[in-house]
């Protein structure tokens, strides 16, 4: 199966600027289907960026962030060709793994 | 083997038992304990705060201070958004040493959206898309050299995004 998550990774001097999209429900718990029957909380838990062995952001979620989530942030520290390491796990203990090239 | 069994269970319920005394001395303490343990577990999931319902229990669960309104926190959201189901939402930060971000919606059922966590080398500068149930205070707190900075903003949503 195609991985969960879109990473881009830019380097531009010393700073990596990372863009990511993960592809996952993420739902709240308090969302009602078209039967009136409460959708299952289901939603990233943890979402974690490692360079070089080194975690460099952590990101913990809630419900409350949008479905098929996407973040941004920006470290220093990489050039381009170095490999970042992307994980997240869910409420159900789901996980998935990929790795970028930062370009 | 039955008897091994036997044997081995009561033994292991003597040490279960010792372990549970000593627990329970060690909670003794918990009341000066909890807050740099609190600081400390930046790395573990804050389960406990994604439950809390008010930005004063979020605070409190997650940084066990109190956050002082800054200038230097400089939040990017939108005065109106048509669909609560996505909000886009960013941060920036002139405080050096910042250590995490968090994201809070006062009006939402969960009130913490989410809690960044910033090594040394990463930049304060965080965007995410956030889900909004209706018109919300929208506070973003900033630990930054072990004291909370905060910014807040009303978005007046149209369409909400927790359903209902």
């Amino acid at each position: 199966m195609a991985s969960t998550i879109r990473v881009r990774a830019t380097s531009s001097g010393d700073i990596t600027e990372v863009q990511a999209l993960i592809q996952h429900p993420m739902d709240s718990g308090f969302v009602k289907n078209a039967k009136g029957e409460t959708i299952p909380p289901h939603f990233i838990q943890q979402l974690t960026f490692e360079h070089d062995g080194k975690n460099v952001f952590t990101a913990d979620w809630g419900g409350g962030i949008s479905k098929d989530p996407y973040v941004k942030f920006a470290f220093k520290g990489a050039k381009k060709g170095d490999e970042l390491k992307i994980s997240w796990v869910d409420n159900k203990g789901a996980t998935d793994t990929t790795t970028a090239k930062i370009q | 083997m039955n008897i091994t069994d036997v044997g081995f269970s009561a033994t292991r319920r003597l040490i279960l038992q010792g372990a549970g005394a000593v627990a329970l001395i060690g909670l003794g303490n918990v009341p000066f304990g909890l807050t740099p343990a609190i600081a400390a577990a930046n790395d573990r999931y804050p389960e406990e705060a994604f439950k809390q319902k008010s930005d004063a229990d979020v605070i409190k669960t997650l940084y066990g201070k109190t956050a002082e309104p800054s200038d230097k926190v400089k939040m990017d959201a939108p005065e109106i958004a048509e669909n609560g189901a996505v909000v886009p939402i960013s941060v920036s930060t002139t405080l050096a040493d910042v250590t995490s971000i968090a994201f809070l919606v006062s009006e939402n059922p969960n009130v913490l959206i989410a809690r960044y966590n910033i090594p040394a080398g990463t930049l304060p500068n965080v965007a995410n898309r956030i889900k909004m149930a209706k018109t919300s205070n929208v506070t973003v707190l900033v630990e930054a050299g072990g004291k909370l900075y905060s910014a807040s903003k009303e978005v007046k949503v149209t369409v909400g995004g927790c359903g209902g």
